[in-house]
């Protein structure tokens, strides 16, 4: 059993407009030493999937399991939860100057958690604690850095302080929210290379959320791609990055400039993520899906085994055959839409093709 | 846009004084720091942008990468006219537009437009897009306001907005759409050069390639001239015909596209493209990654001689105390120029000598 297993987990929240069905029926596991990888562009639900693990939805009408180790997170009380966050799952968010306070010592910060969970802690103790995770996530004359405040850091460190905290109370699995996408290139490097570094040493599950491609390929094995809250593909980094069988997966690796494919023009894909409280029927996709056919108009596809990989899982309605990049694959999908596109299916090809995205 | 034979970056070696349509000749920004209290004393500068030449060819793209703090939106600032230059020059097709009062500067502004990064921070949210986009005919009276709408919702549909929506809020766009409505302002006056100062980065991948599209478009068939300012390198490259590279104020390595990223010759520019996420889990794992040390330094109080030496992994004595020309180094094309002393050659490591 791995550390955490994820069943048919379901978030809405009810709202004045309507109810907002932010994920709906997502499965994933993720074991020690791994890293997951939760890619999906904004409002795909990857945010609301982690931090609903941790009870950070308050007012979300959530179903479903979340196995950690044992127990079910869901189940959790409140007072039990807080045991959980920071000692046994941490969170490492986007934005490193909003999730530290701007009025207490970096330093404090990270004792005032440690003492928190623990309170035989002396203030020494914990003092001496935030010097050295300070060193451990190479921040620079750290004796003297514990007593700055978060302004008196850069972007770079500050988010390394927050690695510090994460890393605290040793926790057994670490949930990075985009940690590196208000980071620069370089500094970047720095982050993910100090994340995997102490993942491999202390053997910590990583889930690692992004819209960032270039990140996933870099340090996860696995890769859950998401769209309109749901699975659109499940596999490992290879399966995804090489044999993608989602039109949607497809559509992301071709959107992005790659000086290897010497294109002329780019292939976005057409068209703007779903509103979450009107979903479109079927496979919620299709409306820009350049390979709709007329049962993805009507039906939502579930996901299903791709090749031999068991764990290589894709939602769609495609033979699983059309997995790939290459000619062959592509020859496959027109051949098979060529067949199955008929009534309702012609009259979507037919606006996303006049859709200004695809012209010329 | 993406013209690489010989032949091209020949060309690009001796442009001609009519084929530059942006000429900057030594610009320098610095911002005055002061104490605070009743009397405000300048207390040192930052030296946001100093000392930076740079010439865009009419009709092409020119990149400007770096971190933040490397001053590539300042720069973008002054080439605008949007704040006051401290010292150099900005020639715009053969005028000299530096430091113009409001008055004089009214033809260039028509001229030269930006495009911002953030599409929700730069539309104002109280006003109908097609008021936002009708803007310029107003302020520059290019358009009679009984033609307006119309000419507006030709701009829409250009851009690829519904031109149905002209009485609409800009809250009712998405993020794409709204950096499309900046586009269409950015257009109304038919400029001849457009300053985009990141104008994908707050989008997701997939909308970002229509919008990258888009500017490619335009390009093509209003013969625009980009000055494209962006801190992923992929897309600097995608979009560019050449790049310069920026840090801490001064251009550390520029030349042709080919040239910069194939065969890169400052180490930071190595180190910057080496930092890249490549979306390739095969290249990702070969490559060797060369990490700097720290954060970029202070522009109030920059590091003497060649401002990239406490992180270089090069660095000698030398670069602690002379400041490096920006020329062409032995073997290079005489586009392509780089400040080094101590440049990166063919096939060295320095992702082994930054693990040192």
């Amino acid at each position: 059993m791995a550390l955490l297993e994820v069943e048919n987990l379901t978030v809405s929240f009810t709202t004045a407009d309507g109810v907002v069905r932010a994920v709906r029926g997502v499965s994933f596991a993720v074991d020690s030493g791994q890293t997951l990888g939760i890619v999906g562009e904004s409002g795909s639900g990857k945010t609301v999937l982690t931090q609903t693990l941790l009870a950070l939805t308050p007012g979300a009408d959530i179903t479903g399991k979340a196995m950690f180790d044992g127990t079910d997170l869901l189940q959790l009380s409140e007072d039990q939860m807080r045991r959980v966050r920071g000692s046994q799952i941490s969170v490492i968010f986007q934005d490193p100057l909003t999730s530290l306070h701007p009025l207490y010592r970096v330093g404090w910060q990270i004792a005032e958690m440690i003492r928190a969970h623990d309170k035989s802690v002396t203030k020494k103790q914990a003092a001496d604690q935030s010097v050295d995770l300070l060193r451990r996530v190479g921040i620079p004359h750290p004796e003297q850095r514990v007593s700055d405040y978060p302004h008196q850091f850069s972007g770079g460190m500050r988010q390394r302080a927050m690695i510090a905290m994460a890393l605290a109370l040793s926790p057994k699995m670490i949930i990075a929210d985009e940690p590196t996408t208000a980071l620069d290139a370089t500094v970047q490097a720095q982050i993910l290379d100090l994340l995997l570094n102490l993942q491999r040493d202390m053997g910590t599950a990583l889930i690692m959320i992004t819209h960032d491609l270039g990140v996933v390929a870099d340090i996860a094995e696995n890769v859950l791609v998401m769209y309109a809250g749901r699975a659109a593909e499940k596999g490992s980094k290879r399966n995804i990055f090489y044999e993608p069988h989602h039109p949607y997966t497809k559509g992301l690796l071709e959107s992005i400039p790659n000086s290897s494919v010497a294109a002329e023009r780019l292939r976005p894909i057409p068209g703007t993520p779903p509103s979450l409280i009107n979903l479109p029927s079927g496979c919620k996709f299709h409306p820009r899906c350049a390979y709709v056919m007329d049962q993805c108009v009507t039906a939502e596809p579930e996901l299903h085994q791709i090749g031999e990989d068991a764990s290589h899982t894709s939602a769609c309605w495609l033979p699983a055959a059309t997995a790939g990049v290459g000619g062959e694959a592509e020859h496959l999908r027109e051949q098979t839409v060529r067949e199955g596109r008929t009534g309702a299916a012609a009259e979507v090809a037919e606006t996303i093709a006049a859709s200004p995205e695809v012209e010329s | 846009m993406t013209d690489e034979s010989p032949g091209a970056v020949l060309a690009d070696a001796t442009p001609g004084q009519d084929d530059v349509l942006v000429r900057v000749e030594n610009l320098v920004k610095y911002f005055p720091v002061r104490t605070s209290g009743m009397v405000r004393r300048t207390v040192g500068n930052v030296q946001a942008v100093d000392g930076v030449s740079l010439a865009i060819p009419r009709g092409r793209t020119v990149g400007l990468v770096g971190e933040t703090g490397s001053g590539k939106s300042t720069l973008a600032r002054c080439i605008a006219g949007l704040i006051p230059i401290t010292s150099g020059k900005v020639i715009f097709d053969g005028s000299d537009i530096t430091n113009l009062s409001r008055r004089q500067m009214i033809p260039f502004r028509r001229e030269i437009q930006m495009i911002f990064q953030d599409p929700y921070g730069s539309l104002n949210p109280r006003r109908r897009v097609g008021a936002i986009i009708g803007d310029p005919f107003a302020i520059h009276k290019t358009v009679t306001s009984g033609e307006r709408k119309r000419a507006v919702q030709d701009l829409m549909e250009r851009v690829g907005l519904n031109p149905e929506h002209y009485n609409r809020f800009p809250a009712e766009f998405s993020g794409g759409q709204r950096q499309r409505i900046g586009v269409a302002r950015a257009l109304a006056l038919r400029p001849r050069l457009i300053i985009c100062d990141e104008p994908v980065s707050a989008l997701d991948v997939s909308i970002q390639a229509q919008v990258l599209n888009l500017l490619a478009d335009l390009q093509k068939d209003y013969g625009l001239t980009y000055l494209f300012i962006a801190h992923d390198l992929e897309v600097v490259r995608h979009v560019s015909d050449s790049v310069s590279v920026m840090y801490l104020g001064r251009i550390a390595e520029a030349g042709p596209k080919g040239l910069v990223y194939d065969t890169p010759r400052h180490p930071y520019t190595a180190a910057l493209l080496s930092a890249a996420p490549a979306a390739d889990p095969d290249a990702a794992a070969s490559r060797q990654r060369i990490i700097l040390t720290g954060d970029i330094p202070s522009p109030i109080d920059p590091p003497s001689g060649c401002r990239f030496h406490p992180r270089c992994p090069k660095a000698q004595d030398l670069c602690g105390q002379q400041e490096p020309p920006l020329e062409a180094k032995a073997g290079d094309a005489a586009t392509h120029v780089t400040a080094c002393h101590f440049p990166v050659e063919a096939g060295e490591d320095l992702a082994a000598a930054s693990r040192r």
